[in-house]
C-alpha cells in the first residue's frame, strides 16, 4: 500500500471528476428519455381531416397503387389519409403487439379466419354500416370472407387473386395436351409429359408455404368446402380417413413432381415454367411476376385444378383476398366509416389495378375491359365460384400453420410412407394448439 | 460547473504535502466522499444495477416463469397457468424438439473437431513468419468478419439445387441426379456446417494466432537446443502454454453452438435436417404464431443446458484465482 499524497490525491481527483462526468451523463440520459417519448406522443390528437393507416404493402408496385387511391379519396372527401407503411414480413410479425398498442385507425389485412381471429379478439371494430352501403357491390363468396365468427362485417375486401395449374399454351400445343378437368387425366397427362421429357409439375418447397398450395387443393377437391374449413379451423380431426386420402392422392402426384424441390424456391420453380422444361405448376397467379418478358407472358395459361371428387366439382377456388380492417378504437370514426365506404366501391378497385395488374377486383361491379387475358380469366374463375378459401396459413390459427403443419408437410415430402404416425403427430399437436385460448 | 469543481476539488482532498501519517488518510477517505459524491456514487452504481436486474434477471425469470403457463402475447388477461404442460408437449409431441438438441450437440462437436484444430494449423503456419502472411491473415479471418446472415446467404447460392455452384460442376442439377443439399434433411445439416467451419476456422486463427504470440521465443530455442523437432517442440513446449488461448477457444466455441441460428435461419429457415433450439424459439415466440409459453419452455432448456456448460467452466475458473 503506498500511501504517498501523489499516489492517493491524483487518482482520487481524476475519480471523483469521472464519477461526476457520468452521473452527468446518467442525469441527461434519463432527461432524454421522456423527452423523446413525448416526441413520439405528440401528433396523435384526432383531427376530423385526417385518417391514419397502417399499411404492410412495402413493394414498390402497390405501395404506389394504394397511394393512388388515397389521393383519389381526397379528391373526393377532403379527407387525408396518412400512410405508416411497414415491411410486409415485420408488419405479420408484429400485428399481435401492432394491434395493442396504438394502432392506426385503418389497417391492411387479409379476409378469412386470421381476420376472425382479431375480431373475436375484440382487436378490431365491425362496421356492418360500411356494409350496409357497399354490400351490393360484392358477391355473396366475398360477404362471407368479410364476416366475423359474431356474424358482423370485420373487413373490406380490395383485391384477390386465384391458385391454379399454370401452363405454357405454346407446350401443351406443340404436344397435342389438353388441359385435364379429372384426376385420372391429369395423372395421365404428367405421364405423357414425362415420357416426352418433360418435368411434370414444377415445385419449390424452400420456403415451406408452397406445399400447403398442393395440400389445400387436394383437399376440397376430395374433401369438399366444409370438410375443409372445419379442418382449418381444428375441428375435424387430422386422423380421419378422409385427410388420409388426401395424402394418399398426393403420393400418387409426387413421383411427377420436380426433384430436389426442399431447397428450390418457388421462383426458380417458375423459371423452369419459364423456359418450358416443366409443363405445369401449380401457384398463385403472382408466379407470372417470373414471366418478365411480355410474349412469355403472354403464352401464359391456368386451368382450376381438376375434379377428384363430383359432389364438389371444382366449386372452390383458393383466392386469397387483401383488404381493410378497422382498429378497436379509431380515432377519426367517422372518417374511417367515409374511407371505408370510398374502399368498397369498384372505383377504388379500378384505381388500384391500373398501378398493379397482377390481381383482380374483389368486387364484381368492377370495370373489367382494362383486364388482360389472364386477369379476365381470373376474374372469372373467382366470381363464378362457390366457396373461396383463403389458403391454409390465412384460414387456420397461424401458430398452428408455422409451428406444426409447416413442417409436417416437409416431412410427407421426404416420406410419404410415413403418414400415419404423421398425422397423429399433427393431431396430438393440434389438440394442444387449439385448446390454448 | 465541472471546470470549477475540479480545479477546486483537489486542493481541498489532497492532504498536506510532506510526509503524511498514515491515520490521517482513512479520514481523509472518509471526507473525500461529500454528499455529492455519494449521489453520484449512488447514481453510478444505480444506473447499471437498474439495467442490469430490468434487462438481465427480471426477463429471464418472467421467461422461466412464462414457461409454465400459456400466453397469446395478446393481454395479460389471457395468461394461463398451465404447469408442466408446456415441458410434457415439448418431450413427448413435438417432433422437432430432441432433432435441435441434438443437431445442436453436433454442431459443438464438429466445429471442436474438425474447424478448430484446423484454425490452430493455420495459425502455426501463418506465426512462422512466411511470404505474404498478412494476406493469408485476412482472407482467412474475412469469413469472420462478414456478417453470418451474408454467409448464409452465399453458401446458399452455393449450394442451390439448380443454379448453385456445386452442382453446375458436377452436373447434379437434372433431373434424376439432383443433389439437394438444403433440403435434403441427411445432407443439410452437414452442408450448412461446412459453412460454419468456414468461419470458425478463421475464428479460431486469430485466436490462437494471438496466443502463440505470447509464447517466449526462448522456449523454442531452448527445445531446439535440446534437439527437439519442429513437431515435438509443439506438441510438449508450445501447446502446454497455450492452455489459457485453449480455454477462450472452448468457451467460444461452445457459445457459438449453442447461439446458432442466422446461418441456419438464412439457408434454410431451420426446416427439416437442420432444427436448432434457438431457430424452434424464435418460430414460436416471434411472428404472428405467438406460442409464448410454450416458446419460453424451449428457451427454459436452452437456458439451462448453457448452465450445465457455464457453471462448471465458472466454478474452475474461481477456483484457480484463489489459489493464484
Amino acid at each position: 500500500m503506498d500511501l504517498s499524497p501523489s499516489g492517493l490525491s491524483i487518482p482520487s481527483t481524476s475519480r471523483r471528476s469521472l464519477l461526476r462526468g457520468a452521473g452527468g451523463a446518467a442525469l441527461l440520459a434519463g432527461a432524454g428519455i421522456p423527452l423523446l417519448s413525448a416526441c413520439g406522443g405528440s401528433g396523435t390528437s384526432s383531427d376530423p381531416k385526417t385518417v391514419s393507416l397502417g399499411s404492410n404493402q412495402s413493394d414498390a408496385v402497390p405501395k404506389k397503387a394504394y397511394a393512388d387511391i388515397y389521393a383519389a379519396f381526397k379528391k373526393q372527401s377532403g379527407i387525408t389519409v396518412k400512410v405508416n407503411t411497414k415491411d410486409h414480413n415485420t408488419f405479420q410479425e408484429q400485428i399481435n403487439s401492432y394491434l395493442q398498442g396504438t394502432p392506426d385507425d385503418v389497417f391492411n389485412w387479409f379476409a378469412g379466419y386470421r381476420m376472425q381471429f382479431f375480431a373475436a379478439k375484440k382487436l378490431a371494430s365491425p362496421i356492418d354500416d360500411v356494409w350496409a352501403k357497399i354490400g351490393d357491390n360484392f358477391p355473396a363468396a366475398m360477404k362471407k370472407l368479410s364476416k366475423g365468427e359474431d356474424g358482423k362485417y370485420y373487413f373490406v375486401p380490395l383485391t384477390t387473386y386465384p391458385w391454379a395449374v399454370f401452363y405454357r399454351k405454346s407446350v401443351f400445343q406443340q404436344h397435342g395436351y389438353e388441359v385435364p378437368t379429372t384426376w385420372d387425366q391429369l395423372v395421365a397427362l404428367c405421364k405423357q409429359m414425362k415420357k416426352d421429357g418433360l418435368v411434370p409439375i414444377a415445385f419449390g418447397d424452400k420456403d415451406q408455404w408452397p406445399a400447403m398450395g398442393t395440400f389445400d387443393q387436394i383437399n376440397f377437391r376430395l374433401n369438399g368446402y366444409d370438410f375443409h374449413v372445419e379442418l382449418m379451423g381444428g375441428k375435424a380431426s387430422w386422423t380421419d380417413a378422409k385427410v388420409k386420402a388426401v395424402f394418399d392422392h398426393w403420393s400418387e402426384l409426387l413421383p411427377y413432381h420436380q426433384d430436389g424441390f426442399m431447397g428450390r424456391t418457388w421462383q426458380d420453380a417458375a423459371q423452369t415454367l419459364v423456359s418450358k422444361k416443366a409443363g405445369m405448376y401449380l401457384l398463385g397467379s403472382f408466379v407470372a411476376q417470373q414471366f418478365t418478358k411480355k410474349a412469355d407472358l403472354d403464352d401464359l395459361d391456368f386451368f382450376a385444378f381438376p375434379e377428384i371428387n363430383s359432389a364438389y366439382g371444382q366449386d372452390t377456388v383458393e383466392a386469397p383476398t387483401d383488404g381493410f380492417m378497422v382498429s378497436k378504437a379509431p380515432k377519426n370514426h367517422d372518417g374511417v366509416v367515409k374511407l371505408l365506404e370510398y374502399l368498397g366501391t369498384p372505383a377504388a378497385e379500378e384505381v388500384y389495378l391500373k398501378s398493379d395488374p397482377s390481381v383482380v377486383a374483389a368486387s364484381t361491379k368492377a370495370d373489367t375491359s382494362a383486364y388482360s387475358a389472364l386477369q379476365k380469366k381470373a376474374f372469372e374463375m373467382i366470381s363464378s365460384a362457390k366457396s373461396l378459401t383463403q389458403f391454409m396459413d390465412r384460414d387456420s390459427r397461424p401458430d398452428f400453420t408455422s409451428t406444426v403443419m409447416q413442417p409436417g408437410l416437409q416431412k410427407f415430402l421426404q416420406n410419404p410412407k410415413g403418414v400415419d404416425s404423421l398425422l397423429s403427430s399433427i393431431e396430438r399437436q393440434k389438440k394442444t394448439i387449439f385448446a390454448s385460448s | 460547473m465541472s471546470s470549477e469543481t475540479t480545479t477546486k476539488t483537489p486542493e481541498a482532498a489532497v492532504p498536506p504535502p510532506g510526509p503524511a501519517p498514515v491515520k490521517r488518510v482513512p479520514r481523509g477517505r472518509k471526507r473525500l466522499l461529500t454528499r455529492r459524491d455519494r449521489i453520484t456514487l449512488a447514481f453510478m452504481a444505480g444506473v447499471p444495477t437498474v439495467l442490469h436486474v430490468a434487462l438481465v434477471w427480471v426477463t429471464a425469470l418472467a421467461s422461466i416463469a412464462l414457461a409454465f403457463t400459456s400466453w397469446d402475447g395478446i393481454g395479460f388477461g389471457s395468461i394461463k397457468w398451465v404447469g408442466l404442460d408446456n415441458f410434457k408437449q415439448l418431450f413427448t409431441d413435438n417432433p422437432q424438439f430432441w432433432p435441435a438438441v441434438e443437431h445442436n450437440i453436433i454442431w459443438f462437436v464438429v466445429l471442436i473437431l474438425i474447424p478448430t484444430p484446423f484454425g490452430l494449423f493455420l495459425a502455426v503456419q501463418l506465426d512462422k513468419r512466411i511470404r505474404f502472411s498478412r494476406v493469408y491473415q485476412t482472407a482467412f479471418f474475412l469469413p469472420v468478419v462478414v456478417s453470418l446472415a451474408v454467409t448464409g446467404f452465399v453458401w446458399q447460392l452455393v449450394y442451390n439445387p439448380d443454379t448453385g455452384l456445386i452442382n453446375s460442376l458436377i452436373g447434379a442439377n437434372k433431373p434424376g441426379h439432383y443433389i439437394d443439399w438444403i433440403g435434403d434433411p441427411h445432407l443439410n445439416l452437414w452442408a450448412v456446417l461446412i459453412a460454419a467451419s468456414w468461419r470458425h476456422a478463421g475464428y479460431m486463427m486469430i485466436l490462437y494466432l494471438a496466443g502463440l504470440k505470447g509464447v517466449d521465443p526462448s522456449l523454442r530455442e531452448a527445445s531446439s537446443l535440446d534437439g527437439a523437432n519442429e513437431w515435438q517442440t509443439f506438441k510438449n513446449v508450445i501447446f502446454p502454454t497455450l492452455r489459457p488461448t485453449n480455454t477462450v477457444v472452448l468457451v467460444v466455441t461452445i457459445i457459438e453452438a449453442l447461439r446458432a441460428f442466422d446461418l441456419v435461419f438464412v439457408f434454410n429457415k431451420g426446416a427439416q435436417g437442420t432444427e436448432l433450439l434457438s431457430i424452434l424459439i424464435t418460430n414460436n415466440i416471434i411472428g404472428e404464431s405467438s406460442r409464448i409459453g410454450y416458446g419460453s419452455a424451449i428457451a427454459v432448456v436452452l437456458l439451462v443446458i448453457s448452465l450445465a456448460v457455464i457453471i462448471p467452466y465458472l466454478i474452475a475458473t474461481f477456483r484457480k484465482e484463489r489459489r493464484a
